[in-house]
Protein backbone atom coordinates (compact mmCIF):
# COMPACT_ATOMS: atom_id res chain seq x y z
CA UNK A 1 0.00 0.00 0.00
CA UNK A 2 2.52 2.60 1.32
CA UNK A 3 4.76 1.80 -1.92
CA UNK A 4 1.38 2.48 -4.43
CA UNK A 5 0.89 5.83 -2.75
CA UNK A 6 4.54 6.69 -2.72
CA UNK A 7 4.73 6.16 -6.41
CA UNK A 8 1.80 7.75 -7.10
CA UNK A 9 2.79 11.05 -5.63
CA UNK A 10 6.28 10.41 -7.00
CA UNK A 11 4.59 10.64 -10.54
CA UNK A 12 2.47 13.75 -9.31
CA UNK A 13 5.80 15.26 -8.50
CA UNK A 14 7.43 14.40 -11.71
CA UNK A 15 4.26 15.75 -13.65
CA UNK A 16 4.32 19.24 -12.09
CA UNK A 17 7.80 19.41 -12.12
CA UNK A 18 7.19 18.91 -16.53
CA UNK A 19 4.30 21.31 -16.29
CA UNK A 20 6.19 24.24 -14.72
CA UNK A 21 8.83 23.33 -17.25
CA UNK A 22 6.92 23.48 -20.19
CA UNK A 23 4.92 26.95 -19.34
CA UNK A 24 6.80 28.81 -21.95
CA UNK A 25 6.03 26.21 -24.84
CA UNK A 26 2.37 26.90 -23.69
CA UNK A 27 2.92 30.47 -24.28
CA UNK A 28 3.98 29.66 -27.56
CA UNK A 29 2.39 26.85 -29.50
CA UNK A 30 -1.29 27.58 -28.19
CA UNK A 31 -1.45 30.75 -30.07
CA UNK A 32 0.26 29.70 -33.27
CA UNK A 33 -1.59 26.31 -33.17
CA UNK A 34 -4.76 28.67 -33.04
CA UNK A 35 -3.31 30.74 -36.02
CA UNK A 36 -2.88 27.42 -37.88
CA UNK A 37 -6.08 26.17 -37.36
CA UNK A 38 -7.71 29.33 -38.21
CA UNK A 39 -6.11 29.88 -41.02
CA UNK A 40 -6.59 26.19 -42.18
CA UNK A 41 -10.22 26.56 -42.24
CA UNK A 42 -10.98 30.07 -43.46
CA UNK A 43 -8.81 28.60 -46.33
CA UNK A 44 -12.06 26.29 -46.68
CA UNK A 45 -11.26 22.80 -45.01
CA UNK A 46 -12.65 21.00 -42.70
CA UNK A 47 -12.03 21.64 -39.36
CA UNK A 48 -10.95 18.26 -38.44
CA UNK A 49 -8.32 18.22 -40.77
CA UNK A 50 -6.41 20.96 -38.97
CA UNK A 51 -6.24 18.78 -35.63
CA UNK A 52 -5.69 15.54 -37.48
CA UNK A 53 -2.67 17.51 -38.91
CA UNK A 54 -1.51 18.97 -35.42
CA UNK A 55 -2.03 15.15 -33.90
CA UNK A 56 -0.28 13.26 -36.50
CA UNK A 57 2.12 16.09 -38.57
CA UNK A 58 3.39 17.83 -35.22
CA UNK A 59 5.22 20.69 -36.97
CA UNK A 60 4.37 23.88 -36.79
CA UNK A 61 6.53 25.84 -40.08
CA UNK A 62 5.54 22.14 -41.84
CA UNK A 63 2.20 22.51 -41.10
CA UNK A 64 2.15 26.16 -42.11
CA UNK A 65 4.01 25.92 -45.08
CA UNK A 66 1.54 22.95 -46.04
CA UNK A 67 -1.50 25.53 -46.24
CA UNK A 68 0.39 27.31 -48.99
CA UNK A 69 1.38 24.33 -50.72
CA UNK A 70 -2.61 23.22 -50.63
CA UNK A 71 -4.05 26.61 -51.48
CA UNK A 72 -1.58 26.58 -54.66
CA UNK A 73 -2.69 22.70 -55.48
CA UNK A 74 1.01 21.77 -55.48
CA UNK A 75 1.67 18.42 -56.76
CA UNK A 76 2.81 15.69 -54.19
CA UNK A 77 6.43 15.32 -55.64
CA UNK A 78 6.56 19.29 -54.64
CA UNK A 79 4.89 18.57 -51.09
CA UNK A 80 7.64 15.52 -50.35
CA UNK A 81 10.55 17.23 -51.66
CA UNK A 82 10.09 20.66 -49.28
CA UNK A 83 9.34 18.56 -46.42
CA UNK A 84 12.01 16.42 -45.94
CA UNK A 85 14.68 19.11 -46.54
CA UNK A 86 12.70 21.18 -44.54
CA UNK A 87 13.22 19.23 -41.64
CA UNK A 88 16.19 17.86 -42.02
CA UNK A 89 17.39 19.66 -39.10
CA UNK A 90 15.28 17.16 -36.85
CA UNK A 91 17.58 14.57 -37.85
CA UNK A 92 20.46 16.71 -36.05
CA UNK A 93 17.98 16.80 -32.80
CA UNK A 94 18.02 13.19 -32.79
CA UNK A 95 21.69 12.90 -33.24
CA UNK A 96 22.62 14.37 -29.45
CA UNK A 97 19.76 12.11 -28.18
CA UNK A 98 20.71 8.75 -29.26
CA UNK A 99 22.45 7.97 -25.88
CA UNK A 100 20.00 10.29 -23.85
CA UNK A 101 16.97 8.30 -25.10
CA UNK A 102 19.21 4.72 -25.48
CA UNK A 103 17.76 3.56 -21.80
CA UNK A 104 14.40 4.13 -21.52
CA UNK A 105 13.02 2.13 -24.60
CA UNK A 106 9.57 1.93 -23.45
CA UNK A 107 8.93 5.54 -23.92
CA UNK A 108 11.23 6.21 -26.95
CA UNK A 109 8.96 5.71 -29.77
CA UNK A 110 6.58 8.47 -29.05
CA UNK A 111 10.36 10.75 -27.55
CA UNK A 112 10.92 10.39 -31.02
CA UNK A 113 7.70 10.84 -33.01
CA UNK A 114 7.19 14.01 -31.20
CA UNK A 115 10.63 15.61 -31.51
CA UNK A 116 10.26 19.42 -32.10
CA UNK A 117 12.48 22.50 -31.56
CA UNK A 118 10.92 23.24 -28.31
CA UNK A 119 10.76 19.72 -26.98
CA UNK A 120 14.56 19.49 -28.06
CA UNK A 121 15.55 22.68 -26.30
CA UNK A 122 13.61 21.45 -23.20
CA UNK A 123 14.74 17.89 -23.29
CA UNK A 124 18.39 18.84 -23.82
CA UNK A 125 18.89 21.80 -21.08
CA UNK A 126 17.09 20.35 -18.06
CA UNK A 127 17.76 19.10 -15.14
CA UNK A 128 15.80 15.70 -14.50
CA UNK A 129 14.30 15.55 -11.08
CA UNK A 130 15.26 12.03 -10.37
CA UNK A 131 17.51 10.03 -12.14
CA UNK A 132 15.09 6.76 -11.82
CA UNK A 133 11.82 8.90 -13.25
CA UNK A 134 13.63 10.09 -16.27
CA UNK A 135 11.71 8.54 -18.89
CA UNK A 136 8.30 10.07 -16.97
CA UNK A 137 9.75 13.16 -16.72
CA UNK A 138 10.87 13.06 -20.91
CA UNK A 139 6.98 10.93 -21.43
CA UNK A 140 5.76 14.66 -19.47
CA UNK A 141 7.24 17.16 -21.46
CA UNK A 142 6.76 15.45 -24.95
CA UNK A 143 2.83 15.12 -24.70
CA UNK A 144 2.26 17.91 -22.93
CA UNK A 145 3.92 20.07 -25.62
CA UNK A 146 1.79 18.38 -27.94
CA UNK A 147 -1.08 18.70 -26.26
CA UNK A 148 -0.76 22.48 -26.21
CA UNK A 149 -0.30 22.15 -29.96
CA UNK A 150 -3.64 20.05 -30.57
CA UNK A 151 -5.74 22.35 -28.23
CA UNK A 152 -4.46 25.63 -29.92
CA UNK A 153 -5.02 23.80 -33.11
CA UNK A 154 -8.34 22.68 -32.44
CA UNK A 155 -9.59 26.06 -30.37
CA UNK A 156 -8.21 27.76 -33.57
CA UNK A 157 -10.18 25.11 -36.10
CA UNK A 158 -13.27 25.90 -34.56
CA UNK A 159 -13.24 29.37 -34.30
CA UNK A 160 -12.53 29.25 -38.16
CA UNK A 161 -15.51 27.43 -38.72
CA UNK A 162 -17.86 29.41 -36.66
CA UNK A 163 -16.25 33.18 -37.86
CA UNK A 164 -17.06 33.91 -40.83
CA UNK A 165 -14.65 36.60 -42.43
CA UNK A 166 -14.34 37.57 -46.15
CA UNK A 167 -11.44 39.71 -45.89
CA UNK A 168 -9.71 39.85 -49.01
CA UNK A 169 -5.71 39.68 -48.93
CA UNK A 170 -5.49 37.87 -45.55
CA UNK A 171 -4.24 34.67 -47.41
CA UNK A 172 -0.93 37.45 -47.87
CA UNK A 173 -0.59 36.18 -43.53
CA UNK A 174 1.43 33.31 -44.78
CA UNK A 175 3.50 35.11 -47.48
CA UNK A 176 4.46 37.43 -44.16
CA UNK A 177 4.83 34.39 -41.86
CA UNK A 178 7.78 33.28 -44.81
CA UNK A 179 9.28 36.56 -44.60
CA UNK A 180 9.55 36.52 -41.27
CA UNK A 181 11.05 33.21 -41.07
CA UNK A 182 13.45 34.17 -44.07
CA UNK A 183 14.48 37.19 -41.58
CA UNK A 184 14.84 34.86 -38.60
CA UNK A 185 16.80 32.64 -40.77
CA UNK A 186 19.60 35.41 -42.12
CA UNK A 187 20.32 36.66 -38.64
CA UNK A 188 20.99 32.93 -37.72
CA UNK A 189 23.06 32.16 -40.84
CA UNK A 190 26.90 33.39 -41.15
CA UNK A 191 26.98 33.47 -44.46
CA UNK A 192 24.52 35.48 -47.18
CA UNK A 193 25.23 32.28 -49.58
CA UNK A 194 21.82 30.75 -49.44
CA UNK A 195 19.81 33.82 -49.93
CA UNK A 196 21.62 34.80 -52.71
CA UNK A 197 21.57 31.96 -54.43
CA UNK A 198 17.75 31.44 -53.46
CA UNK A 199 17.09 35.11 -54.82
CA UNK A 200 18.67 33.77 -58.03
CA UNK A 201 17.25 30.37 -58.72
CA UNK A 202 13.90 31.75 -57.14
CA UNK A 203 13.97 35.15 -59.79
CA UNK A 204 15.02 32.59 -62.65
CA UNK A 205 12.59 29.82 -61.79
CA UNK A 206 9.75 32.52 -61.35
CA UNK A 207 10.38 33.49 -64.68
CA UNK A 208 11.05 30.02 -66.57
CA UNK A 209 9.27 27.60 -64.84
CA UNK A 210 5.86 26.70 -64.87
CA UNK A 211 4.16 27.82 -61.90
CA UNK A 212 2.80 24.45 -60.42
CA UNK A 213 6.42 23.19 -60.63
CA UNK A 214 8.92 26.57 -59.99
CA UNK A 215 8.96 25.15 -56.14
CA UNK A 216 10.31 21.70 -56.84
CA UNK A 217 12.41 22.60 -59.63
CA UNK A 218 13.83 26.22 -57.50
CA UNK A 219 14.74 23.71 -54.38
CA UNK A 220 16.56 21.39 -56.36
CA UNK A 221 18.46 23.59 -58.48
CA UNK A 222 19.25 25.71 -55.41
CA UNK A 223 20.10 22.52 -53.74
CA UNK A 224 22.83 21.65 -56.37
CA UNK A 225 24.33 25.07 -56.35
CA UNK A 226 24.53 24.74 -52.66
CA UNK A 227 26.51 21.73 -53.06
CA UNK A 228 28.44 23.11 -56.23
CA UNK A 229 29.57 26.19 -53.96
CA UNK A 230 30.20 23.94 -50.67
CA UNK A 231 34.09 25.45 -50.40
CA UNK A 232 33.05 28.78 -51.53
CA UNK A 233 32.64 31.22 -48.47
CA UNK B 1 -11.41 25.36 -55.88
CA UNK B 2 -9.87 23.02 -52.21
CA UNK B 3 -6.94 20.66 -52.86
CA UNK B 4 -8.42 17.26 -53.53
CA UNK B 5 -5.43 14.97 -52.32
CA UNK B 6 -5.92 16.43 -49.13
CA UNK B 7 -5.89 13.36 -47.11
CA UNK B 8 -3.52 11.54 -48.82
CA UNK B 9 -0.72 14.95 -48.81
CA UNK B 10 -1.34 14.70 -45.02
CA UNK B 11 -0.35 11.36 -44.59
CA UNK B 12 2.17 11.86 -46.66
CA UNK B 13 3.92 14.78 -44.72
CA UNK B 14 3.10 13.29 -41.43
CA UNK B 15 5.62 9.91 -42.71
CA UNK B 16 8.28 12.41 -43.85
CA UNK B 17 8.58 14.21 -41.06
CA UNK B 18 8.34 11.43 -39.01
CA UNK B 19 11.33 9.76 -41.27
CA UNK B 20 13.24 13.13 -40.52
CA UNK B 21 13.11 12.46 -36.73
CA UNK B 22 14.07 8.80 -37.00
CA UNK B 23 16.64 9.30 -39.54
CA UNK B 24 19.40 9.48 -37.01
CA UNK B 25 18.17 6.33 -34.58
CA UNK B 26 18.03 4.40 -37.87
CA UNK B 27 21.03 5.28 -39.40
CA UNK B 28 23.81 7.30 -37.20
CA UNK B 29 23.83 4.80 -34.31
CA UNK B 30 26.80 6.35 -32.30
CA UNK B 31 28.78 7.90 -35.32
CA UNK B 32 28.75 10.79 -37.15
CA UNK B 33 26.74 12.35 -39.85
CA UNK B 34 28.79 12.79 -42.91
CA UNK B 35 30.03 16.35 -42.66
CA UNK B 36 27.90 17.27 -46.14
CA UNK B 37 24.55 16.48 -44.36
CA UNK B 38 25.75 19.08 -41.87
CA UNK B 39 26.35 21.46 -44.80
CA UNK B 40 23.15 20.97 -46.32
CA UNK B 41 21.28 21.01 -42.76
CA UNK B 42 23.16 24.24 -41.99
CA UNK B 43 22.07 26.14 -45.69
CA UNK B 44 18.88 24.47 -46.56
CA UNK B 45 16.62 26.46 -44.50
CA UNK B 46 17.65 29.65 -45.28
CA UNK B 47 17.61 28.83 -49.27
CA UNK B 48 13.93 27.35 -48.78
CA UNK B 49 12.46 30.01 -46.33
CA UNK B 50 13.31 32.92 -49.51
CA UNK B 51 12.36 30.49 -52.24
CA UNK B 52 9.10 29.87 -50.25
CA UNK B 53 8.52 33.91 -50.37
CA UNK B 54 9.15 33.92 -54.11
CA UNK B 55 7.04 31.06 -54.62
CA UNK B 56 3.86 33.32 -52.79
CA UNK B 57 4.37 35.57 -54.90
CA UNK B 58 4.12 33.77 -58.28
CA UNK B 59 0.50 34.63 -58.95
CA UNK B 60 1.58 38.48 -58.90
CA UNK B 61 1.01 39.91 -62.49
CA UNK B 62 4.38 42.07 -62.87
CA UNK B 63 3.93 43.43 -65.90
CA UNK B 64 0.11 45.06 -65.25
CA UNK B 65 -1.32 47.71 -62.88
CA UNK B 66 -0.72 47.63 -60.23
CA UNK B 67 2.25 46.18 -61.21
CA UNK B 68 2.87 43.89 -57.74
CA UNK B 69 2.88 47.25 -55.84
CA UNK B 70 0.41 46.15 -52.82
CA UNK B 71 2.55 42.85 -52.59
CA UNK B 72 5.92 44.53 -52.65
CA UNK B 73 4.71 47.35 -50.02
CA UNK B 74 3.04 44.62 -47.28
CA UNK B 75 6.58 42.54 -47.68
CA UNK B 76 8.73 45.98 -47.12
CA UNK B 77 6.15 46.61 -44.24
CA UNK B 78 6.85 43.13 -42.82
CA UNK B 79 10.41 44.04 -43.10
CA UNK B 80 10.27 47.14 -41.46
CA UNK B 81 8.09 46.08 -38.61
CA UNK B 82 9.98 43.11 -37.96
CA UNK B 83 13.71 44.20 -38.14
CA UNK B 84 12.00 47.30 -35.61
CA UNK B 85 9.97 45.24 -32.79
CA UNK B 86 11.07 41.90 -33.72
CA UNK B 87 7.91 40.63 -32.54
CA UNK B 88 6.67 37.95 -35.44
CA UNK B 89 2.79 38.57 -34.74
CA UNK B 90 2.94 41.83 -34.93
CA UNK B 91 4.96 41.58 -38.30
CA UNK B 92 2.66 39.73 -39.87
CA UNK B 93 -0.17 41.18 -38.67
CA UNK B 94 0.97 44.54 -39.81
CA UNK B 95 1.89 43.40 -43.16
CA UNK B 96 -1.30 41.63 -43.60
CA UNK B 97 -3.41 44.47 -43.01
CA UNK B 98 -1.51 47.13 -44.85
CA UNK B 99 -2.02 44.48 -48.25
CA UNK B 100 -5.70 44.88 -47.31
CA UNK B 101 -5.63 48.31 -47.61
CA UNK B 102 -3.77 49.11 -49.99
CA UNK B 103 -5.76 46.54 -52.45
CA UNK B 104 -9.16 47.77 -50.70
CA UNK B 105 -7.26 51.88 -52.01
CA UNK B 106 -6.55 50.55 -55.39
CA UNK B 107 -9.49 48.63 -56.19
CA UNK B 108 -11.71 51.71 -54.89
CA UNK B 109 -10.42 54.09 -57.05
Amino acid sequence: MIDTKDKNSGTFAVFKAALQKTVPVMFGYVPLGIAFGFLLTQSGYFWLYAVLMSIIIYSGATQFIAIGLFMNHAPMIEIAVTTLLLNLRHSFFGLSLIRKFSDIPRVKPYLIFALTDETYALLTVTEEPRPQSRAQYYLFISLLNHLYWVVGTLAGALLGKVVKTDLKGMDFALTALFVVLAIEQCKQSRSLKPFLIGAVTGIICLAFVPSQYMLLVAILSGTVILLLLRNKR
Amino acid sequence: MLYSHMLTAIFLIALIILFTRLLPFLFFRGRNPPEILNYLERNIPPLIMLLLVLYCLKDVHWASAPYGSPELGAVAVVIMMHLWRNNALLSIVSGTTAYMLIVKALTST
